[in-house]
């Protein structure tokens, strides 16, 4: 039998079966090894062989804080830096709905993230105080509220 | 710690056992996890790797987990101290593959490693002994909770941890289980049974030779998404597949047992005796034989027979392992005659297969089984 990926004799066979479809890849010693396909952790096996279909993208989007292109994605179904998400963003949607079970993450979440959404909330809360205190002229509470929002916005690393 | 302590001493996962550790030999989870306003390694400059590298090593050194444990920049190993490091578990062909950048931190017990620009700028991976999924996330979640409060995290509240390929989005999870499934496969069972799995999910990964026999029956079973399901739920989904695994290998082996037990005895010694005696031993040989005694070891066919040994023998003997002990560069010619050798001294201790008398087998055997044609 012949390599899938170049022509030499195959040796590794190898059988995957994701969402009940049966996948066999035949491949030969050397590129069973640069694919690391016998390395049993296999982690990065699924990367590499499953198939996916491109993502709708407009072939001149670029990402501006890496430069990657949308030819670069296409061809490697990686992404160059972690904005790139939003760079790519439209059509990635149906590309993930055809490899996870959701679109939307619902397990971990950092805990800067976690706290840095508390002070927002708060910020978002202690704003419109400061506004019904502007609006009912209860000026030395409008100042209190004002500083206590600069506090908090202080400690938020975008200053959002 | 340096490179020769690491790998003088087993790892715990090696030594221990863990609950159905018959049937399932490890259970591992990996994280994957990025750092906001840096490329992914695979799409970065030599420059950015290093700079990342030099910002990340020091916080991951200083994890109360990685107290003593082992640090190393790709560029100070050699080609066969780092196949060591993969045949190990503790990190990815491809990271091996590797230089510059590009560095690995272990813990003592060899039980947690993370991998510095890998695909991802980091990898957290903890590796447990049998069945036990929960305390391999326990740990790299505790890890990677301390790294985070170190580091700005690439995160975005749609779609969780984001990571150089898109399958890998949301939770930055593969768990995974290795399995030793020799009885399913020599009653002809593994294929209904991989079908089954893979229909709901999860991927199932065999090597295999010609045909259908996959190499050391070994096989993987890992979940395929990463966004949309939390971790925990994505781990007991895992864990509640495999406990259906390993009865149905079991049931196999017990079936074996009942059915054709002279045909499992000659398997078993068998391979005993090749391995006991040969002196050219191709690692997918030795895979099959060796999976062979394990399961002869686990159903009390060979009188004190250790798991762990064979275990700690099925490492030993990977081309990487025979070329550190050997401390050179082996000729695969080389390595076949060493790794017989290896195998030879490991199991002179062992008393080979118990016997059943005549008497004995003769009225165990169904006469359906007797093969007189
Ligand atoms: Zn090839
Ligand atoms: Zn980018």
């Amino acid at each position: 039998m012949k390599c899938d990926v170049c022509d030499s004799e195959a040796t590794v066979f190898l059988t995957q079966i994701i969402n009940g479809q049966m996948t066999t890849v035949n491949l030969c010693d050397a590129c069973s090894k640069a694919k690391g396909v016998t390395d049993e952790t296999g982690f990065g096996l699924a990367e590499a062989f499953l198939s996916q279909p491109p993502p709708a993208i407009s072939a001149e989007t670029t990402c501006p804080a890496c430069g990657f292109t949308a030819a670069q994605l296409k061809k490697i179904g990686r992404m160059g830096c972690p904005e790139c998400y939003g760079t790519f963003r439209e059509g990635l949607d149906g590309l993930l709905k055809s490899m996870h079970k959701g679109t939307r993450h619902v397990g971990k979440v950092p805990h800067q993230i976690v706290t840095q959404n508390a002070l927002v909330g708060n910020l978002g809360h202690l704003r419109e105080e400061l506004a019904s205190a502007v609006r009912d002229e209860r000026y030395e509470d409008a100042a209190r509220l004002k500083s206590e929002i600069d506090l908090l916005q202080a400690k938020l690393p975008s200053h959002a | 710690m340096r490179f020769t302590t690491l790998i003088k001493h087993p790892a715990d996962w090696m030594k221990g056992s863990g609950p159905h550790s018959d049937v399932v030999m490890t259970s591992r989870v990996r994280l994957a996890r990025n750092l906001r306003g840096f490329s992914f390694p695979g799409y970065s400059a030599e420059r950015q790797r290093v700079e990342l590298l030099e910002l990340a090593r020091p916080c991951v050194e200083s994890l109360p987990e990685m107290t003593d444990g082992y640090s190393e920049e790709y560029t100070g190993l050699t080609k066969i101290r780092k196949q060591v490091l993969v045949e190990r578990h503790l990190v990815s062909r491809e990271h091996a593959a590797r230089a510059a950048g590009c560095a690995v931190v272990v813990d003592r017990k060899q039980s947690l490693s993370i991998m510095i620009n890998e695909e991802d700028h980091f990898r957290i991976q903890g590796i447990r002994a049998g069945l036990n999924l929960r305390s391999a996330y326990a740990l790299v979640d505790k890890a990677d909770t301390a790294l985070e409060s170190m580091l700005p995290y690439a995160y975005d509240d749609r779609l969780g941890y984001l990571t150089a390929c898109p399958t890998n989005l949301g939770t930055g999870m593969r768990a995974s289980v290795m399995l030793h499934l020799p009885s399913l496969v020599l009653s002809d069972q593994i294929n209904p049974v991989i079908k089954a799995v893979g229909k709901i999910g999860l991927a199932v990964r065999g090597l295999y030779g010609e045909g259908t026999e996959a190499l050391g029956n070994l096989f993987q079973i890992s979940n395929q998404h990463t966004l949309g399901e939390k971790e925990g739920e994505i781990i007991a989904q895992i864990e509640k597949v495999i406990e259906r695994v390993v009865s149905s290998e079991m049931n196999a082996r017990q079936k074996l047992l009942e059915d054709s037990p002279t045909m499992l005895q000659d398997q078993v010694g068998r391979a005993f005796a090749i391995l006991r005696y040969a002196h050219i031993l191709t690692s997918k040989e030795a895979l099959n034989l060796l999976s062979l005694l394990r399961l002869g070891a686990d159903m009390d066919l060979i009188p004190n027979c250790d798991r762990s040994l064979l275990d700690m023998l099925l490492l030993e003997i990977q081309p990487a392992h025979l070329q550190l002990s050997a401390e050179r560069e082996l000729s695969p010619e080389e390595r076949d005659a060493r790794r017989a050798e290896i195998t030879r001294a490991r199991l002179q201790m062992l008393t080979g297969p118990s016997n059943v008398s005549a008497s004995n087998s003769t009225s165990e055997e169904k006469p359906s089984d007797s093969n007189d044609e």
